[in-house]
């Protein structure tokens, strides 16, 4: 039998204006199992703590029930006075007699009965807590960044210049993601590989930082602080200690058929390259399925060139094991297949290209050193046609394109047409878009320089068709401001593709059980107050992986996620949170319901040995890892048999309330 | 409650932690009122609501009893209240299903900044339970002195 | 159909790989047929008719589990659903169990027989759609399919979902819309239904029949056996008690029942309580898409899943029915 002591706070006039407290705390006093009850001006006050340290002590009370302002303010206070004096803080219980009573209530009465119901209500809890202690986990200081673009490299660099230690796993050759494949960066127009590349070569450097190129993640087991990862290091068939990165290997193969994925597939490279000049590692790769050393067993050439001795045709994938503390996806975007596009003549004309491919086209080290030039017949364009909004905001064919708007077209647009019109006056830039969305500092003034300096011709509207005819593109679109059709004779032709999540990245929620929604985007915590961190403790999001973005804010989520991974990682070990869910290991029936709907990955089963009066021998059980669990009980309804329950909020507590309110 | 006293219903409200506890904390922070009788629950979110609950309160006297929880997609937990969602809709039904009035159950989603709505919701469920009279159907006679 | 099957049995039994088999035995009464686990010796009590409406599935959640060997079990198309349920919740080994699909072309209800006024039965005949019954009063006849098990009429189909091997032919039962008396409760007033309802599990004496042959029941310990759940079971103190039950129940069970009707089956008091279930079965189906519990192995239910459009509560005040 509990002892229990009552405390009614009058909070000044503020409660005791409208309930009587010194009918409550003598109405209280007929509840079974309370031995003390008594009233204060404010409880809260040092005074009146020191009143309830003095009664738990004199009348050696089990548990305290403070009739006060809501549990939201002065919970933790009172819980903090509980455990001065001794108690365990969960043996307090708060009848909120303020905003839910007082305050609601005019009549003195009516005030002063509730006041007594919900006293009554907690007191009836308070008899079925028991003292719960939180759990504790150790941190493996360690971060692992799922993703080498800006946002995972800003991330690792964070991280480690905090002093932690960071992996990156990259799942192409080389580091450097989207941003190294831009030409030139909005609003400001420099260039993107001379900011990239320098941190890029920081990461590199970095003597936290460990790289891990050419790589996936295998699989992932554990929770927050003690993650255990299993990472596939794709055999790359160069021994990356030994290359130098010469390239030599890169001019003596004789293969030509592969596809330049760096340069969106817009030239051919040998079956041994590097990715692009400013590669990291600066280490050469095999792609075996060109390479005709695999395909015909002969050749060698790269061998027998590589006076490093580094080509190792038996190199084999590689899987490393290593515990990380937290893990950051940064898995980013890829635009999408704009082969679905074909009103457009994607499929038609090479002069079709994707914003990604015109990117490469006008960039100097791209398939045509940065000459605007036509695929089809290397001739200089007069005349180009962006199409914006390519899949973007495309609610009636889910199939082919996206509900959401990529958010950077617009402004990569804009640029686009600026750096036409800069560098070649004579060719005339039309723009088609639905709207030109440019919130962003100086985004705005932006593109209202393309519009008023750059002459580059806007037109509301979208396009129809665009149809080949002859060595021309004929563009036919409506402009909706003049509410006419446009024909336009176009010599090339730009999509502004939409961006979508990267191909792995649903895989990659199902192995971190991180929830994403139904365009692939990784959920955040909280869409507004944890917008970096993942529903799993532990998982961080950082840059387009969560949604679409440019690269200020990309940058700006990294750091936060980031600070997030430091904030983790600077602790020695975590505090559980101590009203989780529990098994009555003598009755769950390991059936697998609540699994289904905890939203953290908070339980699993094991095959347990079970004595009780019902069942001896082996059982699948549910466990609960306390580390995970968040407490919200989702799991004790789903199970019939009432083995799970939540600690803080049993199902004989809320029972025992439910019952002391009806009576 | 003695038989010649007028009969006022009792309510019972499950309010989860995050959005509808705070809601009501805020309704009081506004001076906003609603009648004595609805009494509160505090649950860490709507998805603890056991079913078992429900009928338990009905067993025991109440006569109305609602379920207050944050708006689908601002669950503190992400998907609780969506599983909630499920969880209620069919149980109500059967209870409906079973020839209980309708408006004896009733699920809101409540925010913590929406004080008010909480005040009106409240107002308006004490209005249909009292409109509906005293829950005979559900209770265990024993329990109503 | 029974010799066939005996004789499959005793060839499978014969090297020792499987421990039994859980099958029919004759019961109690005449046209009682009864769980049993058969070794080879016994393979001669082994009965497969008309009788054999039980379900066994939920006899392989003790069975499977206490004994290396793998066991041999005889499901009806019906019965594969709740096996599959079972094994979804892991409380069956699939691999521990060998399934062979016993053909089925509904089952008899010998109650539908005494209703339909033929007392003091001594036996049964079947000759195609026509039963000849002997009486105590003489040979009587009437036609197999007035006098089919509830749940036949709710047939699922002649498939076996499960089965490693199948024995005989089956044929579908299902009369048309079984929703039907769903449908016909609801058309009701409130007042009605309430009454029938009350009426209905106001019968009811707690005997746990249903719940002991529920395949969907199979907790270890009842919430209503467990002194620390709060609603222990208690004598029926109040009119309420029972229909507590019956909802808590059919609650449990929703999103996992297979509709196999077992549970008015055996209901000694004979209360419709496949009704509740079927009542919840339709509105999973209405409201969250078509979903058939056990339909595999592996399924989420719909009370373990949601979409962010879901009808809100409220969706049942504008929903058919009478008010």
């Amino acid at each position: 039998m509990q002892k229990i002591g009552v405390f009614v706070c009058w909070c000044g006039s503020n409660i005791a204006a409208t309930v009587d407290v010194k009918a409550v705390a003598q109405a209280l006093k007929n509840e079974a199992g309370v031995v003390f009850s008594t009233d204060y001006q404010y409880m809260c006050s040092e005074n009146g703590q020191a009143m309830i340290r003095q009664a738990i002590k004199e009348h050696q009370l089990t548990g305290i029930v403070v009739c006060s302002c809501s549990p939201r303010m002065h919970e933790a206070t009172f819980r903090k006075t509980a455990v001065s004096a001794g108690l365990n803080p969960y043996m307090v219980e708060i009848a909120n007699i303020r905003e839910q009573c007082s305050w609601i209530h005019k009549d003195i009465a009516e005030g002063t009965e509730k006041a007594i119901v919900l006293a009554r209500a907690a007191v009836a809890k308070l008899h079925k807590n028991a003292p719960l202690t939180a759990g504790t986990s150790p941190v493996t200081k360690r971060a692992l960044v799922i993703g080498g673009g800006i946002a995972g490299i800003q991330t690792a660099l964070d991280v480690a210049d905090a002093g932690f230690e960071v992996d990156i796993v990259e799942k192409s050759p080389t580091i450097g993601g989207r941003m190294a494949q831009l030409d030139k960066t909005f609003p400001t127009l420099d260039c993107s590989a001379c900011i990239l590349t320098p941190k890029m070569v920081e990461a590199a450097q970095h003597e936290k930082i460990n790289i891990i190129s050419y790589a996936e993640l295998e699989s992932l087991s554990g929770f927050v602080g003690n993650f255990t990862a299993t990472i596939r290091k794709k055999a790359r068939f160069i021994d990356e200690d030994k290359c130098s990165g010469c390239g030599v290997c890169t001019e003596k193969c004789p293969s030509r058929k592969g596809l330049d994925e760096f340069n969106m597939k817009l030239n051919k490279r040998g079956a041994v390259y590097i990715p692009f000049a400013q590669a990291i590692p600066n280490v050469a790769v095999i792609d075996a399925e060109q390479c005709l050393h695999f395909r015909t067993g002969k050749c060698g050439l790269c061998q027998k060139n590589c006076s490093a001795g580094a080509i190792d045709f038996e190199q084999k994938d590689q899987l490393i094991e290593r515990k990380y503390g937290a893990i950051v996806v940064a898995t980013g975007f890829k635009p999408i297949d704009a082969s679905a596009f074909n009103e457009y003549a994607y499929n038609d004309s090479p002069d079709v290209v994707t914003s990604l491919e015109f990117e490469r086209i006008m960039n100097a080290a791209g398939p045509t050193k940065g000459q605007l030039i036509r695929p089809s017949d290397l001739k200089h364009p007069h005349e180009i046609v962006v199409i914006q909004c390519v899949g973007s905001r495309c609610t009636e064919d889910k199939e082919k394109g996206k509900p959401y708007c990529s958010k950077i077209c617009c402004m990569y647009t804009a640029k686009h047409a600026m750096l036409v019109r800069e560098k070649y006056p004579d060719v005339k830039v039309h723009v088609f878009y639905i709207d030109a969305r440019t919130p962003g500092k100086n985004f705005d003034e932006f593109y209202r320089r393309a519009v008023e300096q750059y002459d580059v011709d806007y037109i509301k509207g979208m396009v129809g068709k665009v149809a080949v005819e002859g060595d021309k593109l004929h563009v036919q679109g409506s402009d909706l401001l003049n509410g006419e059709q446009v024909h336009i004779n176009a010599d090339m032709v730009v999509l502004a593709t939409a961006i979508e999540p990267d191909p792995t990245a649903r895989s990659l929620g199902t192995m971190l059980t991180a929830s994403m929604d139904t365009n692939d985007f990784f959920t955040e915590a909280h869409p507004k107050l944890r917008p970096v961190e993942s529903p799993p403790a532990g998982i961080f999001l950082s840059g387009v992986a969560q949604g679409p973005k440019d690269i200020p804010e990309t940058v700006a989520q990294a750091g936060a996620a980031a600070a997030k991974v430091i904030g983790l990682l600077c602790k020695n070990e975590l505090t559980c949170n101590a009203c989780v869910a529990q098994t009555n290991e003598a009755i769950c029936n390991g059936c697998s319901q609540c699994e289904k709907v905890c939203p953290y990955g908070a339980i699993t089963y094991e095959d347990k040995e079970i004595r009780s009066p019902e069942f001896r021998g082996i059982r699948r059980i549910a466990t609960v890892n306390e580390a995970i669990c968040q407490g919200c009980g989702a799991c004790t309804v789903t199970c019939p048999s009432g083995a799970m329950d939540l600690k803080g909020f049993t199902n004989s507590q809320i029972m025992s309330e439910v019952d002391a309110i009806c009576r | 409650m003695s038989m010649n006293q007028e009969w006022t219903p009792k309510i019972v409200a499950f309010c989860c932690n995050w959005c509808s506890y705070a809601g009501a904390d805020l309704a009081g922070s506004g001076r906003m009122n609603y009648p004595a009788n609805v009494k509160i629950i505090r649950i860490p979110c709507s998805c603890r609501l056991n079913p078992m609950f429900v009928l338990r309160a009905f067993q025991r006297g109440a006569d109305g009893v609602i379920l207050c929880g944050c708006h689908p997609g601002d669950c503190h937990y992400s998907t609780g209240n969506y599983y909630a969602r499920r969880r209620m809709t069919v149980l109500f039904s059967l209870l409906d299903y079973m020839g209980i009035e309708r408006g004896r159950t009733r699920v809101e989603w409540v925010s913590a900044a929406e004080g008010a709505k909480f005040a009106a919701t409240m107002n308006d469920f004490v209005k249909t339970i009292t409109e509906l009279g005293e829950n005979k159907k559900l209770g265990d006679l024993r329990c109503k002195k | 159909m029974q010799e066939m099957i005996i004789n499959r049995l005793r060839e499978l039994l014969a090297d020792g790989e499987y421990a039994g088999v859980i099958g029919w035995a004759q019961g109690e009464t005449p046209f009682d047929r009864t769980p049993n686990l058969f070794n080879a010796e016994g393979l001669d009590q082994l009965r497969y008719d008309s009788f054999c409406g039980s379900n066994l599935s939920k006899y392989l959640v003790q069975q499977a589990s206490k004994t290396e060997k793998k066991i041999i079990a005889l499901l009806k198309p019906c019965d594969c659903y709740s096996f599959n349920q079972l094994c979804t919740e892991h409380r069956i080994d699939r691999n521990k169990v060998y399934v062979i699909g016993v053909g089925c072309k509904g089952k008899i209800d010998v109650e539908k027989i005494r209703k339909a006024g033929i007392k003091g039965i001594t036996g049964i005949t079947e000759d195609g759609d026509l039963l000849k019954i002997e009486t105590m009063y003489g040979e009587k006849e009437i036609s197999r399919k007035d006098v089919l098990l509830e749940k036949c009429l709710a047939c699922k189909g002649k498939e076996h979902k499960c089965a490693d091997e199948v024995l005989g032919e089956s044929e579908e039962t299902c009369s048309g819309d079984k929703y039907a008396a769903v449908r016909r409760l609801e058309a009701m007033t409130a007042e009605e239904r309430f009454e029938f309802w009350r009426g209905e599990l106001s019968k009811c004496i707690r005997c746990n029949a249903c719940r002991n042959v529920c395949p969907a029941c199979s907790c270890i310990k009842c919430v209503f056996d467990n002194p620390n759940s709060g609603v222990q079971n208690k004598a029926a103190a109040d009119d309420f008690e029972e229909s507590l039950f019956h909802i808590i129940r059919a609650y449990h069970v929703a999103g996992r029942c297979t509709d196999c009707g077992e549970c008015s089956r055996v209901c000694p008091q004979g209360i419709p309580l496949h009704l509740l279930n079927r009542r919840i079965i339709q509105d999973v189906n209405e409201l969250y898409g078509d979903y058939q519990a056990g339909e595999s192995i592996g399924q989420r239910h719909p009370l373990t899943d949601f979409t962010l459009e879901d009808e809100e509560p409220s969706v049942i005040d504008t929903r058919g029915g009478g008010k």
